[in-house]
């Protein structure tokens, strides 16, 4: 059944999108896949080569047993079938960044078998993507083609990084579910340390297979677009794909099937030249490599280990904080904003911990550009923060001030929010004859505004501004109000 | 003093310890026969300066009392095994002067056991054939030969099987894919071993088909092998495939006594055309293996003639993604092309020979799309059904003794133009390696024209010290010492 | 089966070896004549025998995720044809 608000209108009527990802994610490791070279981002160029990565004559894969217990852990993660039993096949093809001439990957028997991710759609539903298989290969080079004019130049410093290739089935409808889907994988993978999720260093990329067709009507042709490396370019690929097929159909045109590049500059994408002839890649297995086989204890070993992931972390933030569904999804996003607010809301509100951790704290962040690893304010300056709320040493008005102080001193200062308030004189007010004597002298100055606010109430609120301006903002805003009314009459 | 280049492994190590010649004097002997001996081709690259230098450092371990098991004992190294700082080419263009930054594991064994390096011998282009014609330095010539016609000397590795032949070398490194060492070893009356799959380390080695692939020694006597294996097995945590197992001391193997072993004789080895000489020699394997005390038994391998065919898939296959990395762009020759696949495919025309690349193109066919069940899915298949015939025939028998080759060794060009006449050359031998099992072939007699000719026997998975210990009681019935005469020496 | 002279082309371009007109119906030739060769196998009923990949009764080892190897930029590009700075050079290739 079509989802009506994703369909894209044609001048023959509505299309619906059909996506799927192939999302390519680097496993978390030390070491290569099949070698002891290092993984580590940004070595100089082919510094962190092996002779097993430059595939020199002789030289044979040895098999990296942490990426093995990575992608277990990973399947693991998405609720999918562990194949105790799978099988390295080689994926022959020519490309200058792939030293042996095929890339050692996963075809007919994968490590892990189906599985689902739960992506949060805008309004609120729940929608459930199969995840077809995900399956271990080797990462190839990097080439670089603007370096020289008729010259080509190649790296192999990721040749042979371990990947996870983690094929979605095709049950996405609109850029927006790819993107949710995208975010809620590199959740996951964060959240198992599997992959750090870091698109910007290819850490993660999407292969996006985007078809259109009439609602109800069989799959359409398929293009699958390559590498995508952010989640932005993501939806604009679709959005500019999606559009592209349907206007090419109701041209009279047909949809070739293709690999094609998306340009971020222009947002448009285009067909690959070099075409992989019919995609022969003639896999068969690796005569290098013996079957991928472990036990079950292996895999029980692994699941015991597994942290809380998202959904029943959020869950949890539900159930036993009372956050809202927005507030909890918000804080679990990462695992370590998740630790954030739970540390801070240790003997607080959780709810007040929930508003300051996402209002002040991240927006702060945001701001100054910085990770929540780095945050000036620690989780337990917020909590006590909120705390000093709570029990009225500190108005909301003034935490926020205590909050910012907090936040430029950074956490070499490192001063608690109790401290600040002392040090600034910040501590509210809640002493009645202070406050009267303030809220007196304001009316004594003002005549001509009492004589206005006995014929407009609303002006109650100017008054109560001056008394908070006139004590600096320490002032109990509730006990000033009261004041205010009753010195006017008006209560 | 008598001629150095005479003696074999054994002996050789004997007369160092006694002290009776050097090292250097050794290896000095075996250089110069080596430099005089061009007209046969066995060597693509000389090291004198370095056995020289190794044959130093072995007389002073000797002097020290620290001789190692093969100390000082020169031998030749077949250029598909990379050899650090010296050039491997695997005697193909393609690889133009490759200079590994590295050491094949099984060098490395004989290095660290004191064995001397002369030189990289000639072989097939990429250990791909059976008469070492295909060789980017031209064909090997057997220094066995009838009137004037010079014969191949098998192959692939035939550098290896013509040097010890020869006495350029006391025994050399060989490698076995389809029979490339027992092949040649019966063509030139040397002992070719070829240990059990996973015996020895791939590591370092040229690849041809990974799964078929293991190293061996070409040696004088079964002794010698023994000695050779000693050191080139090892388990080797970069190679996989290698088993982790315990060489056991294989020379120590050679009891003489095989009184109750079952030998099995496989029928199916009856094949049509087997000229009778091969038929009578096989007969008197048997009856010497009697007469020392085995019992004979008769065995069927059904599926023996479908070997070849299985063979020439899967090597093949596995051929075209091995030689993939030959491309032009980390080592080798590159040839200039217009863009990156005409530069692949320039380099690939260039550096490939006619035989090379009718392997990778047969195993592209087999591999690709509407093919691969039918040609590479089916052989897997027939692999099995091979190798559980050998599992069925040992049930009731030891080893198995057969004839290492349909022929003697024939004539140079001969087969050149015929791809498949020559690739029957292996019928006997390719079984073994489907199996991954071990084979050794021994010098058994000489046929009319005083050729040499071999007589193979089988064992089982990692049954290397009863396959050898069958091997030197077979070798001392023969009593062959034939050797060539010297018709080459400059 | 025979291997005509498209398929010829076909699989020399998969496999990237260059062939002059001239070559390809010596190649067709040749390839037909082993192709033929191995089709001897087709006589074998061997229907539910599973394929056998490697002789070797061994379970895969693995290693542990340490960094062990690299560091010699040197080595890996001493045999480049090749090279500019630390880079392998090639043609330039067109995506």
């Amino acid at each position: 059944m079509a989802e009506k608000n994703n369909l894209i209108s044609g001048a023959t009527g509505d299309w619906e999108i059909v996506l799927g990802l192939e999302v390519h994610a680097q496993i978390d490791s030390n070491a290569k896949l099949f070698s002891g070279a290092s993984t580590e981002f940004g070595a100089e160029p082919n510094a962190q080569v092996s002779l097993v990565d430059a595939a020199m004559p002789g030289m044979l894969p040895v098999i990296n047993w942490f990426c093995v217990e990575q992608a277990v852990r990973t399947g693991l993660g998405l609720k999918a079938q562990i194949n105790n039993y799978s099988v390295f096949d080689r994926k022959n093809y020519f490309y200058p960044d792939l030293p042996q001439g095929y890339q050692i990957s996963q075809f007919q028997q994968p490590i892990v078998g189906t599985g689902a991710i739960e992506i949060d759609l805008a309004d609120g539903e729940v929608k459930e993507i199969g995840i077809e298989r995900l399956h271990l290969e080797q990462d190839a080079g990097k080439s670089l083609h603007d370096q020289h004019p008729n010259m080509s130049y190649v790296d192999l410093n990721r040749s042979g990084v371990a990947l996870m290739e983690i094929v979605s089935d095709p049950d996405m409808r609109s850029a927006a579910e790819a993107q949710a889907y995208v975010k809620k994988l590199r959740a996951i993978l964060r959240y198992l340390g599997t992959c750090d999720g870091n698109m910007e260093q290819g850490s993660l990329r999407a292969d996006v297979n985007v078809s259109v067709r009439k609602p109800g009507d069989p799959l359409g042709t398929r293009c699958e677009i390559k590498n995508v490396n952010s989640i932005r370019f993501i939806g604009q690929a679709i959005e500019y794909e999606a559009r592209r097929q349907v206007d090419l159909i109701e041209d009279g045109g047909t949809v070739e099937q293709q690999t094609r590049l998306f340009d971020p500059k222009s947002g448009e994408t285009r067909a690959m030249r070099s075409k992989e002839e019919a995609h022969d890649y003639r896999y068969f297995p690796d005569p290098d490599l013996l079957p991928l086989e472990f036990t079950q204890e292996f895999v029980d070993e692994i699941a015991k280990d597994l942290p809380e992931l998202p959904d029943d972390k959020k869950a949890r933030f539900i159930n036993d904080y009372g956050l809202t569904p927005y507030d909890a999804g918000v804080l679990v996003g990462e695992a370590e904003n998740a630790a954030f607010f739970e540390a801070a809301a240790e003997g607080q509100d959780p709810k007040a911990v929930a508003n300051m951790v996402i209002g002040s704290v991240f927006a702060g962040l945001n701001k100054a550009d910085l990770d929540i690893g780095d945050s000036p304010v620690s989780a337990a300056q917020v909590g006590q923060l909120v705390g000093l709320i709570a029990d009225d040493t500190v108005s909301g008005r003034s935490a926020k001030e205590v909050f910012e102080l907090m936040f430029e001193d950074g956490p070499d200062q490192g001063k608690d929010p109790a401290v600040i308030i002392e040090e600034k004189g910040l501590k509210q007010v809640t002493d009645t004859g202070a406050i009267e004597a303030a809220v007196d002298e304001v009316i004594a100055a003002n005549p001509d505004k009492v004589a206005q606010a006995k014929e407009r109430p609303k002006m109650a609120g100017w008054f109560v501004g001056q008394v908070m301006q006139a004590t600096g903002g320490k002032a109990n805003p509730q006990a000033v109000n009261q004041l205010v009314l009753s010195k006017l009459g008006l209560d | 003093m008598t001629d150095l280049t005479q003696l074999n492994l054994a002996d050789a190590r004997d007369g160092l310890a006694k002290k009776e010649f050097s090292a250097v004097e050794l290896t000095q002997a075996h250089i110069d026969r080596v430099a005089a001996s061009a007209a046969l081709n066995a060597y693509v690259l000389e090291t004198p300066e370095k056995a020289l230098d190794m044959a130093a450092a072995s007389d002073a371990k000797i002097a020290a009392g620290e001789a190692r098991p093969l100390e000082g004992l020169p031998i030749g190294v077949k250029d598909l095994f990379c050899t650090k700082d010296v050039r491997t080419t695997a005697c193909s263009n393609i690889l133009g002067d490759f200079t590994p930054p590295y050491e094949s594991t099984v060098t490395q064994n004989l290095w660290a056991d004191g064995a001397v390096m002369l030189g990289k011998l000639n072989n097939d282009e990429f250990a791909m054939g059976s008469s070492n014609e295909t060789s980017r330095f031209g064909p090997v010539v057997n220094p066995w030969k009838t009137g004037d016609t010079q014969l191949v000397p098998g192959g692939s590795s035939g550098g290896s099987s013509a040097a010890v032949a020869a006495r350029l070398g006391i025994a050399a490194t060989a490698t076995d894919t389809g029979g490339s060492i027992r092949q040649p070893a019966a063509f030139t009356g040397t002992v070719g071993l070829k240990p059990t799959y996973g015996r020895c380390s791939r590591w370092g080695i040229v690849a041809f088909a990974s799964s078929l692939d293991q190293a061996g020694p070409i040696t004088h006597t079964v002794r010698d092998a023994a000695m050779m294996l000693n050191s080139m097995a090892s388990f080797d945590k970069r190679d996989t495939t290698s088993v982790e197992r315990d060489v056991p001391d294989y020379e120590a193997a050679l009891t003489g006594n095989i009184k109750g072993l079952r030998v099995g004789i496989p029928q199916e080895y009856r094949v049509d055309n087997m000229p009778a000489e091969i038929e009578k020699l096989w007969q008197q394997g048997i009856e010497w293996l009697k007469a020392a005390g085995a019992e004979i038994v008769d065995v069927s391998l059904p599926h023996t003639k479908y070997a070849l065919p299985a063979y020439y898939i899967i090597a093949p296959a596995e051929a075209s993604s091995n030689l993939a990395r030959y491309d032009g762009v980390r080592y080798g020759a590159r040839q200039q092309g217009v863009d990156i696949d005409d530069m692949y495919a320039q380099t690939r025309a260039a550096g490939f020979g006619d035989e090379v690349k009718r392997r990778v193109m047969i195993g592209t066919y087999a591999l690709s799309a509407g093919y691969y069940d039918a040609y590479y899915v089916k052989a897997l298949q027939v692999r099995r059904l091979i190798a559980e015939d050998f599992t069925k025939a040992y049930e009731k028998c030891d080893v198995l003794l057969t004839p290492t080759t349909p022929s003697a060794a024939f004539e140079l060009g001969k087969n050149v133009e015929d791809p498949l006449e020559m690739y029957l050359n292996d019928v006997f031998t390719v079984t073994v390696n489907l199996a991954g099992l071990p084979g050794i072939s021994v010098p058994a007699g000489l046929d009319a024209s005083g050729l040499p000719l071999g007589l193979q026997l089988i064992g089982k998975a990692f049954g290397e010290e009863e396959l050898l210990r069958t091997a030197a009681v077979l070798e001392e019935a023969t009593g062959f010492d034939a050797q060539p005469q010297d018709w080459w020496s400059a | 089966m025979s291997v005509d002279e498209k398929m010829v082309r076909r699989i020399a371009n998969l496999a990237r070896i260059g062939v002059t007109d001239d070559e390809v119906p010596a190649l067709a030739k040749e390839l037909s004549a082993i192709i033929g060769f191995v089709e001897q196998l087709s006589e074998l009923d061997t229907d539910g025998v599973k394929p056998l990949t490697s002789a070797v009764d061994a379970k895969i080892r693995g290693r542990e995720d340490v960094v062990t190897d690299g560091g010699y930029a040197e080595d890996v590009l001493a045999n480049a044809p090749e090279k500019d700075d630390a880079y392998f050079a090639v043609p330039k290739v067109v995506e």
